[in-house]
């Protein structure tokens, strides 16, 4: 349906059309989306753990978890509120490099990500091997800021970026895809932007 | 547009009033073509379509109670360099079709059920989803005890200014608080600076006891400013719900 009267100037360039997701606009800021206060978690307090269900398989320190070898992404994030943000430049620990550190394979092909302030969100094992997805520790080269999720982020950029927990303390493997705090409130299962999922009702 | 279930969950909704609340924001009322219940709190998706099939999409939350009937009020502020708000302010008509989804959303919600006390703490068109408590609340004539506490920059950018007056003077356990960051205050319970720790606790001593829930909404500053707000006047992090409208 056209909207009568509606001639916004706002397209994007043709050469970076193909990158923006149906139903999303650029941003060139960087917006900040949570469901409740900031939490300041200090690096001393900071663990992560990697459970299977109840059962913890391994538990890093803010010192050790730092001592794991880093990588750096550089990647389009796609928030569910409809912006874009182009090649966020983020380092930290790969996955893969967090369970070869904890000595595993993935035991199950669902995981809960969980977060300091009792968010969680589901994302299935496979979307966070193979060098998709990383715990990161910095952005722009920097510490993470509080609001953007700091100390510690989950990053799973080809998915909404509400599945990229914010001040995420721990991976658990669950035997069924279970869903996390926003799948529980009306959004989609598994969010990939470029199949517009971002509501429980979408395909 | 067919009613089927497992049709595009967008559908056509129709212009049926729009009022100007201030200079800058106005009411617009929609009646979509499948008529839906929200829960107070919650949202809806708009998206403009051009000639050329360019869509632009855009969140408002919904003013009116769920039990209001007569279609649902978007309140919205024009931002001059926005892409969506100045469409409705400047071009939108009565009778015009918008495409719209939803309700959305199932975290930012507060039924009568849900009980109280509840402190509400809105910065600009952030009051827009706290406004559906309040006329929920009141529209049940449940005495839940509330205290909105709005932040505007001036008298007359306060949305809903009359009706809310209109209700704190019932005095029936809704407590108005506002606070103009660019004015000095109206009212002798008012203030004039921006929400801190001091403030909230002094609304919360307007309650008959600790709240049980609280919701802050408004720009990301605002939401972050006012929600350690709270916690520095000791309302447990864990009740706190927040909404953040993005930049
Ligand atoms: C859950 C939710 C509920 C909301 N409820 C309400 C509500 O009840 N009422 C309300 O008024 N708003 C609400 N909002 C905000 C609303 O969704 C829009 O963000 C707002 O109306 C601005 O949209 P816009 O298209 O007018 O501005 P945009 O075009 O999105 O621009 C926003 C600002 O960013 C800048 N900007 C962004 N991109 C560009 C660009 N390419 N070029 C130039 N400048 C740019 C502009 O300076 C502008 O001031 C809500 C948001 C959320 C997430």
């Amino acid at each position: 349906m056209v909207t009568r009267g509606f001639f916004s100037g706002r397209r994007p360039p043709s050469d970076t059309d193909a990158r923006i997701p149906p139903g999303q606009y650029l941003e060139q800021g960087f917006p900040v989306l949570s469901a409740g206060p900031t939490p300041r978690v200090r690096t001393e307090d900071w663990s992560f753990t990697l459970k299977h269900g109840p059962k913890p398989i391994k538990k890093w320190n803010w010192a050790e978890f730092n001592a794991l070898p880093q990588s750096k992404m550089t990647r389009d994030i796609h928030c569910v509120t409809a912006w874009t943000k182009f090649n966020t430049p983020w380092q930290g620990v790969m996955i893969d490099d967090i369970f070869a550190d904890a000595g595993i394979e993935p035991p199950t092909a669902y995981t809960l990500a969980l977060s300091f302030d009792g968010y969680s969100t589901n994302v299935p094992t496979k979307d966070l091997v193979t060098g998709k997805a990383m715990v990161a520790l910095l952005y722009e080269g920097k510490p993470i800021t509080p609001d953007h999720g700091g100390p510690a982020r989950l990053l799973v950029p080809h998915l909404y970026f509400w599945k990229s927990a914010k001040w995420v303390n721990g991976l658990q493997f669950t035997e069924r895809d279970e869903p996390g705090f926003w799948e529980l409130r009306g959004y989609h299962m598994y969010g990939d932007p470029w199949r517009e999922q971002r509501y429980s009702s979408d395909p | 547009m067919s009613a089927e279930p497992s049709q595009s969950p967008w559908q056509a909704a129709t212009i049926t009033r729009i009022e100007k609340r201030t200079p800058r924001v106005t009411s617009f009322w929609f009646q979509p073509l499948r008529p839906f219940t929200h829960l107070a709190g919650q949202h809806v998706d708009v998206r403009l379509t051009a000639p050329d099939g360019y869509q632009a999409r855009r969140s408002y939350s919904i003013a009116s109670a769920p039990e209001a009937g007569g279609g649902i009020e978007l309140a919205i502020e024009r931002l001059d360099d926005g892409e969506v708000s100045p469409f409705f302010h400047d071009v939108a008509a009565v009778g015009d079709e918008i495409e719209l989804r939803g309700p959305l959303g199932g975290h930012f919600i507060w039924e009568e059920s849900d009980g109280g006390p509840i402190v509400l703490v809105g910065g600009g068109s952030g009051v827009v989803p706290l406004m559906a408590m309040v006329r929920h609340r009141t529209l049940r004539n449940k005495a839940v005890p509330v205290a909105l506490v709005f932040s505007a920059r001036i008298w007359d950018e306060v949305i809903f200014r009359d009706e809310l007056i209109g209700l704190d003077d019932r005095l029936d356990g809704f407590n108005l608080v506002l606070t103009l960051t660019r004015e000095p205050a109206r009212r002798p319970s008012d203030y004039s600076r921006r929400v801190d720790a001091r403030m909230m606790a002094q609304a919360v001593e307007r309650l008959p006891k600790a709240p049980k829930l609280a919701y802050v909404c408004g720009s990301n500053a605002f939401v972050s400013a006012a929600a350690d707000a709270l916690i520095g006047a000791g309302v447990p992090a864990e009740t706190i719900r927040t909404e953040r409208y993005g930049v």
